[in-house]
């Protein structure tokens, strides 16, 4: 894009002789003849001229368009599946489920979607929950939680910070984990099953750890006393949040896996950047190399329907995907490459053919001295 | 004691009664009496004290006066604003401390920098305070050592020869037995010439211990009157006096020096007039996005049938209604989207122009040699008006021409004498000066070689008077002084050595020899002494080196002149390099050498004897030396006597009997003497030629008339003479006395008794002095004139003299059309309205012709009356030059500011003297040229230069440079905050409007102060579009500046789009990238931040024109500084800043591939179409 034209001007010549000088002993006010406070520097002139940017531009679309279709072809090759179980609609099965809905119901609502892969999923399959006109980064609801004390502080779990109004406390107990965000979250249950062509039903092992972010898990998020392994016992002063059913201490009953340090807990705690969004859920890992992680077949989602999301039209999706380096299966960036690279290879067409035309007349008023 | 002017006691009263009312009468009482009363009994108690305070702050008020001058500015408040409306809870601020860490940044910063000028404020009063004087005391019965702060108004003050004046000081006593007093006025005007003060009539002897009881004129500006002639100031140095002594009649702050005391001037340059209103438009801007944000945020929630469970309700439960959640939200978005109108704009600006003035005053192309001294910038902040000049006024005399009066020719008794030799010699001078400099600049081309330094030194040696230790240290003196050196060898005798006529020095010697007497002695005699010239000795020089410069008062003008001093110093005293020398040595050279350099010019070359001439002005200096050079030497000058050695070594003493000093009005002075010999009565009158011409006695002289006129090209100065008779002299001697004692109009009656006697005059002939342009005058005007510059001279001078120099200096060209204007009113409507007319049916198609304007003082102030006035403008519009002739100081200024305001012009006004201030201060860009008429053109300036050439490359290479280096600079600074802004502003539309933020806010700050501010300060600092000899060779590139090109409206909305086009590019590659996945908020804004940092960086690459280390160093530093800072704070920062904590995500995003592909696609994206 720019010629280089390396126009150090080495005119000190004459000056800076003397100036060696002179400047030494005598107190004049005569300025030092310095390159830098001359301003002759010497100095790189970048000339944009058609020689050279209509080489960037063949350069740009080059790399670009090999980039793209290297990108495009890994996300095709990314297996996704997704199914949405929010019952909206009369015909779904969650329909009624979606329908009764209190936070502190006691009786869970189960519902049952059938569904079919077309193709097998060969290696780790990564089930996600997806969830709609979710604003989990809306300002206030960002804000509503307490580092510290999801970070084990005492101080901050018997006195959660203001941030966390108004799920600070619940009948002066502090709440633990205080907060809008964790208050609200997402607590459907997800198991799969395959259904064996005779009709079997197998339920599919789930993974869930290694799921949040390997530092949230081990630094930012701590159990208060954590060399206390009695989580009731540390709780034992603090309210649940009043849309939880169970208490931080009951997540799970692996020790390594509950309280502040669950993972579930600690992904949804990552508030997502867009109101649509999908969270990690499970991790569905690869038994061998012979039989594919998921074959293809039919399957069973059984959900046990928790969260509600018809106030703010949300829906709730469950998707299963293989990832690459890229990540999940997205087509935008390939495309967008192989379009950058192609419009400006075309743009390099155009002005070479522009440049050699008209190039002879506009090559002197191009480069200026 | 009998006082002619002591006062009953009881008119004091009056007196003092008055004084409070207004009117212009000051009293004044001897505190001796008084000195054993308290403070509150003593008469003069309601005079101020001699203690004086500039500095503006006391200790215990400096902050709240501080804080209350910083928010005067708009700029201020607006921020504090936004920092308070971070603590009103409805907003929700992240954290509210945070928001004010920049603003308190920004004003400790100013604060500091406000409290460290005053502190050396204070510390320079406390020092002068300080300074011992000698005060009478009665109980002691004598002069006591007090200092300066205990000086009272009635107090008895006693200085000594060089000592400082502590106050403004009636004098009483001299130590001189003809109760004269010299003072140096240096610290006050800047002039160096020595003024003379006498004793109050009637004070001859030592004061005795009475209540004395004055009557003096208020110390405003125009103070003159019964004060004037023996009023010592303050902060004048006493000279060739052993000491004086006189009652203080002002003190401290009501001293003139002080009363003079302007403080630093503040003038808002174009550009910056031009961005406030663009900061309006971002206002507006702002205000905008706040208002989409906060009816977006209403609608939103509007759209909810109940509560969703990320809608957080307030504290109570409830949820706040839509309406006032929308209206709430505005502040919010306020608070989010401040950015906008950064904080560091200002700061930045100021900055740059810091380092713009840095770069200037280092320019060593506008560095002058002779007197040492460099461009000086006086106003910080109007650097890049500098680029955007369309009308210059230069003034003539001293500007345009050097001000260093050559005697060219005379005429006595109708014979003119050419004085060939003497201009051959000028000739061979200027070239063999050239020559000079040619073979120095090829010397210090080659390495360092003994011998040929040994030569340099021989050379210079021989000149140098001072150069009586040459040490092995001066070898390795700079060879650029040795030039200067040189150069000053060379100008001095340019003035002082004048080759005599061959023709007429035989005419003077055939009188002399013969009768003794004749027109062509008297008109050397005439030469001789009719001036003000003092005389001084080498010996009287060397009693008064005894300079405390450094304790006068305005600590920056002493600084100037001891700067100028030692300077002069070391161009000339070679041997002095050794550091070991104390400063009393170094201004005790100094002195010496101003003296025996500059325009009392040292006469003693080739004679043995050292006498130094002391002129008031240069073409008296010019005149004695010719006289001198006919052997008409003025040996001595005492208020009664002047002795003159005549060509055969005879001195004639001739008894002074009046002086008729010059004044502006008659413009000729006369010397009223006795003769030695004959003991006649005359007087010679000195004079401009229309002076004298009219008021000869005989009119035989009518070919010297024609001659004079034919030199208009020189400035003429007639000699004339006047034989009176005893009777005659002694009645106007009477009528001269009573004037001189008259307290009402004064003025007015001495002036009347000097035109009285000053007529009929016999004329003895006439000089011609020339004023030599300076060099390159007319290149430059020419290259002003290509730039698209008007240029105007204005001179006080006569219209024949204007015109020819401005033939000289191509101001005017032999085949324009010149307009002289100079008739009564309507004959000058008419000519108004016939030149303009024709002018517009000239201009269209064909051929433009260049006109000249000539216009004289009187009939200017008629083109400026209301009714001409349009038409007057219209006319100079068309006209390619204007000539003003023969006007007044208030008319300079007057002019100036009429172009300025009808044109709406970019003006810039040039000048040297006194009477070039007003002018200087009423253009937008005042450019004093220090030369030879004091200081005080350069203390009303913005920019002080040396010589009218550097005018080319002040305003053509760093008037340019400046203009587009701060134009673009604010141009990207808009840019690059309206580039951020936005991103933040279209993640609104994704997040409800609720006014999340997806960058931590700790980064936004950073990126805001560290990140992305030192390239475009860089930038605005160093850039360099045009290299300085293409601007110097194209004049005409500085046409861009004067229209205001490089940043009019249109590049501000132009970088306001491209900076919406980037930030949505910047926004939505990320966006459509991470859409759908399980991206965090913070991990979904490092790309974007970087991206736009990225971007924002390589549009500021793609600007820059030439890229020098320290560019490379900056910007690839400005992105390793964000690399690490966002590294380290992510690293370290778990839960230190609550809401966001940023724990790991860069280290998690700089890990992912994507990372990397969605900055190089979005920063190839968004730098596109650049």
């Amino acid at each position: 894009m720019m010629a280089s034209s390396y126009s150090a001007k080495e005119e000190d010549g004459h000056h800076s002789g003397s100036a060696g000088l002179g400047g030494t002993a005598i107190r004049t006010r005569k300025p030092d003849n310095t390159a830098f406070k001359q301003q002759r520097l010497p100095a790189w002139q970048p000339i944009l001229t058609a020689g050279t940017v209509l080489p960037a531009f063949f350069i740009i679309g080059l790399i670009f368009i090999p980039i793209g279709i290297g990108l495009f072809v890994t996300s095709n090759n990314i297996k996704e599946f997704e199914i949405d179980y929010t019952g909206t609609d009369m015909s779904s099965p969650c329909f009624n489920c979606s329908q009764s809905f209190s936070w502190n119901s006691t009786t869970p609502c189960r519902c049952v979607l059938f569904f079919s892969l077309d193709q097998p999923f060969e290696s780790n399959v990564f089930m996600y929950y997806g969830l709609s006109n979710f604003y989990q980064n809306h300002r206030r609801y960002v804000k509503s939680r307490d580092d510290s004390q999801l970070n084990g502080d005492e101080r901050s779990l018997k006195e959660p910070s203001k941030e966390c109004e108004p799920y600070r406390t619940n009948e002066n107990k502090p709440i633990a984990p205080c907060g809008a965000i964790a208050n609200s979250m997402f607590n459907d249950t997800l198991d799969l099953f395959y259904i064996d062509p005779n009709g079997t039903q197998t339920q599919i092992p789930f993974i869930k750890k290694g799921i949040a972010w390997w530092t949230d898990k081990h630094v930012k998020f701590r159990n208060p006393s954590s060399s206390n392994p009695n989580l009731t016992a540390v709780f034992i002063d603090t309210a649940k949040p009043v849309n939880w059913r169970k208490p931080v201490y009951e997540l799970d009953t692996d020790p390594e896996n509950n309280g502040f340090i669950n993972e579930d807990f600690i992904v949804w705690m990552r508030t997502a950047a867009l109101p649509t969004f999908r969270k990690l859920y499970r991790i569905i890992q690869k038994k061998n190399n012979m039989t594919p992680t998921l074959p293809r077949g039919n399957y069973s989602l059984e959900v046990t329907y928790n969260y509600p999301v018809r106030s703010f039209e949300g829906r709730k999706r469950m998707i299963l995907s293989t990832i690459s380096w890229m990540g999940g299966k997205n087509p935008f960036l390939g495309i967008a490459y192989i379009t950058v690279g192609s419009i400006c290879f075309f743009l390099g067409v155009v002005l070479l053919f522009i440049h050699h035309k008209y190039g002879n007349r506009n090559n002197s008023s191009d480069i200026p001295n | 004691m009998q006082c002619s002017d002591s006062i009953p006691s009881a008119q004091t009263g009056v007196g003092s009664h008055r004084e409070r009312s207004g009117e212009p009468v000051r009293t004044v009482v001897s505190n001796l009496p008084f000195e054993d009363l308290k403070k509150r009994e003593q008469p003069n108690r309601r005079y101020e004290g001699n203690a004086i305070r500039t500095n503006k702050y006391r200790l215990w008020s400096f902050i709240p006066m501080n804080l209350f001058e910083q928010f005067h500015r708009m700029a201020n408040i607006y921020f504090v604003g936004l920092a308070i409306l971070n603590f009103v809870p409805v907003v929700n601020a992240f954290q509210p401390e945070v928001a004010l860490i920049p603003i308190c940044i920004i004003l400790a910063l100013t604060a500091v920098k406000d409290g460290w000028e005053d502190f050396r404020r204070y510390q320079t009063d406390q020092q002068l305070n300080n300074t011992p004087c000698f005060i009478f005391s009665r109980k002691q019965m004598c002069f006591v050592e007090r200092r300066w702060k205990d000086v009272r108004v009635g107090d008895f003050v006693r200085v000594l020869s060089n000592e400082i004046i502590p106050a403004d000081i009636l004098l009483l006593h001299t130590s001189d037995p003809n109760g004269v007093c010299h003072m140096e006025t240096a610290n006050l005007d800047g002039e160096t010439s020595l003024k003379q003060r006498k004793v109050v009539p009637g004070f001859s002897s030592l004061v005795r211990v009475l209540p004395i009881t004055k009557y003096l004129e208020r110390p405003d500006k125009r103070r003159t009157g019964f004060g004037i002639d023996s009023l010592l100031l303050r902060g004048c140095m006493v000279r060739n006096t052993d000491d004086a002594a006189g009652i203080v009649v002002y003190a401290g702050h009501e001293t003139k020096s002080m009363l003079n005391n302007s403080g630093p001037r503040y003038k808002r340059s174009k550009i910056e007039r031009k961005m406030n209103t663009d900061v309006l438009f971002c206002v507006v801007l702002l205000f905008f996005m706040c208002l989409i944000g906060a009816l977006g945020h209403a609608i939103w929630l509007e759209t909810f049938s109940s509560m969703p469970s990320y809608i957080v309700p307030d504290s109570n439960g409830n949820y706040t209604p839509s309406v006032l959640a929308g209206f709430y939200m505005f502040f919010t978005m306020i608070i989010l989207l401040q950015v906008m109108i950064p904080v560091s704009l200002y700061v930045s600006i100021e900055l740059v122009k810091m380092g713009q003035i840095f770069f200037i005053t280092q320019d060593v192309e506008l560095y002058d040699e002779e007197l040492d001294r460099r461009v000086q910038c006086r106003a910080l902040n109007i650097t890049e008006d500098l680029g955007q000049i369309q009308y210059v006024f230069s003034d003539k005399t001293g500007t345009l021409t050097e001000n260093k009066m050559v005697f060219r020719r005379c005429s006595v008794m109708g014979t003119e004498y050419c004085h060939e030799e003497n201009a051959a010699r000028l000739a061979v001078i200027s070239g063999a000066n050239e020559e000079e400099e040619v073979t120095i600049y090829q010397q210090t081309k080659l390495p360092p070689l003994f011998p040929l330094e040994e030569l340099q030194d021989v050379h210079t040696g021989d000149k140098n008077h001072a150069n009586t230790q040459v040490t092995a240290a001066s070898r390795r003196r700079s060879k650029v002084a040795a030039e200067a050196q040189s150069d000053m060898a060379f100008s001095s005798p340019l003035e002082t050595v004048v080759v005599p006529d061959r023709k007429l020095i035989l005419e003077v010697d055939r009188q002399m020899a013969s009768i003794q007497t004749g027109p062509y002695l008297d008109f050397f005699l005439a030469l001789a002494i009719c001036n003000t010239v003092l005389v001084s000795s080498v010996t009287a020089q060397r009693q008064r080196v005894r300079v405390n410069v450094a304790d006068l008062a305005g600590a920056e003008r002493v600084g100037d002149v001891l700067r100028a001093l030692t300077h002069i110093f070391c161009a000339a005293n070679l041997s002095n390099e050794s550091d070991g020398f104390h400063s009393s040595d170094v201004s005790d050279a100094a002195g010496q050498k101003v003296i025996s350099s500059e325009r009392k010019v040292k006469s003693g070359l080739s004679g043995s004897e050292e006498v130094c001439y002391e002129a008031h002005s240069p073409d008296e200096a010019a005149l004695i030396h010719a006289a001198k050079a006919y052997g008409f030497t003025m040996m001595e000058r005492t208020p009664h006597y002047v002795t003159v050695k005549l060509p055969d070594e005879a001195l004639l003493k001739f008894e002074v009997l009046d002086i008729l000093t010059f004044d502006s009005t008659r413009r000729r002075m006369s010397i009223i003497v006795r003769h030695p010999h004959t003991k006649e009565i005359i007087m010679y009158t000195k004079g401009a030629d229309s002076a004298i011409m009219e008021r000869l006695g005989n009119v035989f002289s009518g070919d010297k008339i024609k001659c004079v006129e034919q030199w208009c090209g020189w400035k003429a100065v007639c000699f004339s003479l006047k034989v009176i008779s005893e009777q005659e002299f002694r009645a106007w001697s009477a009528v001269r006395q009573e004037a001189l004692s008259a307290i009402e109009e004064k003025e007015e009656r001495l002036m009347e008794t000097a035109n009285f006697i000053e007529s009929s005059f016999t004329l003895l002939g006439a000089t011609g002095i020339e004023d030599r342009l300076q060099e390159s005058v007319p290149e430059t005007i020419q290259a002003l004139r290509r730039a698209g510059m008007q240029v105007w001279v204005l001179t006080g001078d006569k219209p024949e003299t204007a015109i020819n120099i401005a033939y000289s200096c191509k101001l005017l060209e032999h085949e324009d059309l010149v307009f002289t204007f100079s008739t009564s009113r309507k004959v000058l409507q008419c000519q108004l309205t016939n030149a303009s007319v024709p002018e517009q049916t000239f201009t269209g198609p064909l051929m433009e012709p260049s006109i000249g304007l000539v216009i004289d003082g009187p009939t200017l102030s008629m083109a400026m009356s209301d009714e001409l006035v349009e038409l007057f403008v219209e006319l100079c519009k068309h006209c390619r030059a204007v000539l003003c002739c023969r006007v007044t100081p208030l008319q300079k200024s007057a002019v100036v500011k009429l172009i300025r305001q009808k044109l709406r012009v970019m003006t810039l006004a040039v000048g040297d003297g006194a009477n070039d201030v007003n002018m200087i201060q009423a253009a937008d860009v005042g450019i004093g040229v220090s030369g030879q008429e004091g200081m005080q053109a350069v203390m009303a300036s913005d920019f002080a230069i040396t010589r009218f050439k550097h005018l080319q490359r002040l305003l053509l290479v760093h008037g340019h440079w400046c203009y587009s280096r701060l134009a673009n600079m604010v141009i990207y600074f808009f840019y690059k905050n309206v580039a951020y802004v936005n991103l933040l502003f279209w993640y609104q539309f994704f997040c409800g409007f609720s006014a999340t933020a997806m960058i931590d806010y700790w980064l936004m700050i950073f990126f805001n102060l560290f990140f992305t501010s030192a390239p475009p300060i860089m930038f605005g600092i160093m850039e360099k579009e045009v290299s300085d000899s293409t601007l110097l060779s194209l004049p005409e590139l500085y046409k861009r500046g004067q229209h205001s090109e490089g940043y009019r409206r249109s590049t501000f909305w132009i970088a306001i789009l491209d900076a919406f086009y980037q930030s949505l590019v910047c926004f939505f590659i990320p966006y459509w990238t991470y859409n759908g996945s399980d991206i965090g908020i913070f991990a979904f804004g490092t790309p974007m931040n970087t991206v736009s940092l990225f971007t924002i960086i390589l549009h500021l690459a793609i600007e820059i024109k030439s890229w020098t280390a320290v560019h490379w160093v900056i910007m690839i530093g400005s992105v390793l500084v964000y690399f690490i800072v966002t590294l380290a704070y992510s690293a370290i920062c778990i839960s230190c800043n609550p809401p966001s904590d940023p724990y790991w995500i860069m280290h998690k995003q700089m890990a992912d591939p994507m990372f990397y592909l969605v900055c190089i696609l979005t920063t190839v994206v968004a730098l596109l179409p650049r």
